[in-house]
């Protein structure tokens, strides 16, 4: 499975040792179209998802001159069933693709040396330690934090989209099928609006932190972060 | 009573007409959406089977369903309905009372065991041994759970003996739980709604009288004949909410004019009801035509998905009375904060650590 490797101390048996190379090429192009896509259409569904929450003033006339709110359901749900497809096509990735692929999937959860070192991230984002570690793929923190705030978050997003979805396309169709069983959880779909509606929330949480930590740690830390994700290599600076 | 004698038996001594009698079997045939036959195969079941005897027990609820049921649009449907089931059990509304209506209930279930429907409007509350709904001096629970023993089919009138509704709203004080809570070893069809539509009713007890089984049921155990979709998917305001025309105010122009009412919290994309095609009083209106938005009646806990009036309900689970929108843009405010904030600190000391740098 992934590994993380920590170039500058090895904290694991397991972990490669330092390679005197100031490049490494982390992230592979479909990865990094993956993503740009990706962020895309997420920032579509919350633009659209937020609307249809609370849609834009009403608008007079005859109700056949416009189509605001359906032209807004339509970017919500083209844009939603693009993510669906990326986001099978990013699973996919993870097993063909190299193992940096494979972290936006796992966590070491149960290796002690990984709480250690996320541990230490902690502490540098804390302003606790000077030095943070220098890391090839994400770091222990942000590894965490893609599993937990985007990969499960984006399942949630899909999971009750798809739900909610089902009661328009209707009762004997596919979505119903694969996704009807969220209503034996949540029996009243209002209930599925509303924590859809909250994940949007956490996705804009989510989205806050990591730009935030993505520029910071590009001009903070010891490597860069920007050119990972946009050409591929990740270069560090001592 | 001959335990032979058929429904057509029954409706014929009721003083109804064979003309009247072959109209209710095209009405409800229509209304049920059979096929062409449907009305012969309805005739035939009724002049044939014997009469399925009907108990309809009431236990913590507000008698709104019975209320409905028995203005249910079409007189016909009504007399004939009524004339099949007053017979047997219905403290409501039948004639006998204390231990003469007690004594049908023994009679019923000895006489037919394993043979008759058992209709409950409203639900068992089960705190303190079930001692908040007493009927003829025992638990309704208990006596809940003796009918259901040898009954053929349980029908669940509205959203009491569905899903609780009121009583069983947060905090459920008295512990009210819907029937299936109880009843956990006989077919349950569950008819909600506060009260559900007339027609839907008498359309499902002819439905279960003359063919002597459940209709198709949706995952939920609703008959899929009225409650496949949304009351938002027929609603003839539909128009205005796509077009983007929304009533903002409640006397406002869209409000004269009948636009969409999405924005004052209409509950229309949640709920799964016939209100929309079938309508209320006679095909009249319904709430939504009278200008008012649906409130979710028919679904499950919907008294704890409110407010009523607004389009983002509170949150459940959450302490405090809040939509996601509150909460979700509260939260993302202080993360953007403790970022700005961070960035902050970030920029103060690594300036300080190069002027301490270029000093040395
Ligand atoms: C809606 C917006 C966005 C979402 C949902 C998002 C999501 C993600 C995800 C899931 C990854 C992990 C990729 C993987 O492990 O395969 C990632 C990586 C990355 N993203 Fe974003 N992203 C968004 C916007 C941005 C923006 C605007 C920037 C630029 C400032 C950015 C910069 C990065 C960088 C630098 C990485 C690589 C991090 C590393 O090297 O450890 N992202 N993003
Ligand atoms: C990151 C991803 C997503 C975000 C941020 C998002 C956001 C939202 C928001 C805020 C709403 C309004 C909820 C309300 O208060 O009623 C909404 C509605 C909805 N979303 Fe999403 N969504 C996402 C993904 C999806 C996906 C994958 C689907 C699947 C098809 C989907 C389908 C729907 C549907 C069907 C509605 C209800 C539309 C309506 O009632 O007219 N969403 N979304
Ligand atoms: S009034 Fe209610 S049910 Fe009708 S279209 Fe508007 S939101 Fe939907
Ligand atoms: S419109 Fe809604 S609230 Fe009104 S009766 Fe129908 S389901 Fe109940």
């Amino acid at each position: 499975m992934s590994r993380v490797y920590t170039l500058v101390k090895t904290a694991d048996a397991e972990a490669t040792p330092a390679i005197e190379r100031n490049s490494v090429f982390v992230y592979e192009a479909p990865v990094r179209t993956w993503h740009w896509v990706n962020a895309i259409l997420i920032v579509v569904l919350i633009v659209s998802g937020y609307l249809i929450g609370s849609p834009p003033p009403t608008l007079s006339g005859e109700a056949s001159a416009h189509y605001q709110m359906g032209y807004i359901r339509f970017g919500h749900f083209a844009a939603a069933q693009l993510f669906i497809v990326a986001s099978l096509y990013r699973v996919y990735w993870a097993f063909v693709g190299n193992e940096h692929a494979r972290q936006l999937f796992y966590v070491p959860f149960w290796k002690r040396w990984y709480w250690y070192e996320a541990l230490y991230e902690l502490s540098w984002y804390l302003f606790i330690v000077d030095k943070p570690k220098k890391w090839v793929g994400h770091n222990p923190l942000a590894n965490l934090a893609m599993v937990v705030l985007f990969t499960f978050l984006s399942l949630f997003m899909i999971v009750t989209g798809g739900a909610l979805y089902a009661q328009g396309a209707g009762n004997d169709t596919l979505w119903m099928t694969i996704f009807g069983w969220v209503f034996v959880i949540w029996p009243n779909s209002q209930e599925v609006h509303t924590l859809h509606h909250v994940g949007m929330w956490v996705m804009v949480i989510f989205i806050v932190l990591h730009v935030y930590a993505a520029i910071r740690e590009d001009i903070m830390s010891r490597q860069t972060m920007l050119s990972a994700i946009v050409t591929g290599d990740r270069y560090f600076r001592d | 009573m001959a335990a032979a004698e058929t429904f057509y038996d029954v409706i014929r001594r009721q003083g109804i007409t064979r003309r009247s009698f072959t109209k209710f079997c095209s009405l409800t045939a229509a209304s049920l959406g059979l096929g062409a036959g449907g009305p012969a195969a309805i005739a035939h079941a009724l002049e044939t089977k014997p009469r399925l005897p009907v108990i309809w027990m009431h236990g913590l609820e507000c008698t709104c369903c019975s209320e409905s049921f028995i203005r249910s649009a079409h007189p016909l449907a009504k007399d004939v309905i009524l004339s099949m089931i007053s017979l047997d059990y219905d403290d409501t509304i039948m004639a006998a009372a204390g231990h003469q209506a007690d004594a049908i209930l023994t009679e019923t279930r000895e006489k037919h065991a394993g043979n008759y429907v058992l209709a409950v409007e409203g639900n068992p509350p089960l705190n303190e041994d079930g001692m908040y709904c007493i009927d003829g001096g025992r638990p309704f629970v208990e006596k809940l759970r003796e009918m259901a023993a040898g009954a053929k089919f349980v029908v669940a009138w509205g959203s009491c003996a569905s899903w609780g509704c009121v009583q069983a709203a947060k905090p459920n004080p008295t512990h009210a739980v819907p029937i299936d809570k109880v009843i956990l070893d006989k077919p349950i069809i569950k008819i909600p709604g506060c009260p559900p539509i007339a027609e839907v009713m008498t359309g499902v007890l002819s439905y279960i009288l003359t063919f002597d089984q459940l209709p198709e049921l949706d995952r939920q155990g609703r008959p899929k004949m009225f409650y496949s979709q949304r009351i938002h998917d027929k609603c003839y305001r539909r128009p205005h909410f796509d077009a983007g025309q929304f009533v903002e105010s409640w006397d406002d122009e869209g409000a004269r004019k009948g636009y969409c009412l999405y924005k004052m919290g209409c509950k229309g994309p949640t709920t799964y009801n016939a209100c929309s095609t079938v309508r209320w009083n006679n095909g009249v209106s319904f709430p939504i035509q009278s200008g008012h938005g649906c409130i979710g009646c028919s679904e499950n806990a919907f008294w704890d998905q409110g407010p009523f009036y607004d389009r983002l309900t509170n949150i459940p689970y959450f302490p405090v009375e809040a939509n996601a929108d509150v909460v979700g843009g509260t939260a993302a405010a202080i993360v953007a904060g403790a970022v700005a904030i961070h960035a902050g600190v970030t920029a103060i000391r690594s300036t300080i650590k190069s002027g301490e740098k270029t000093e040395a």
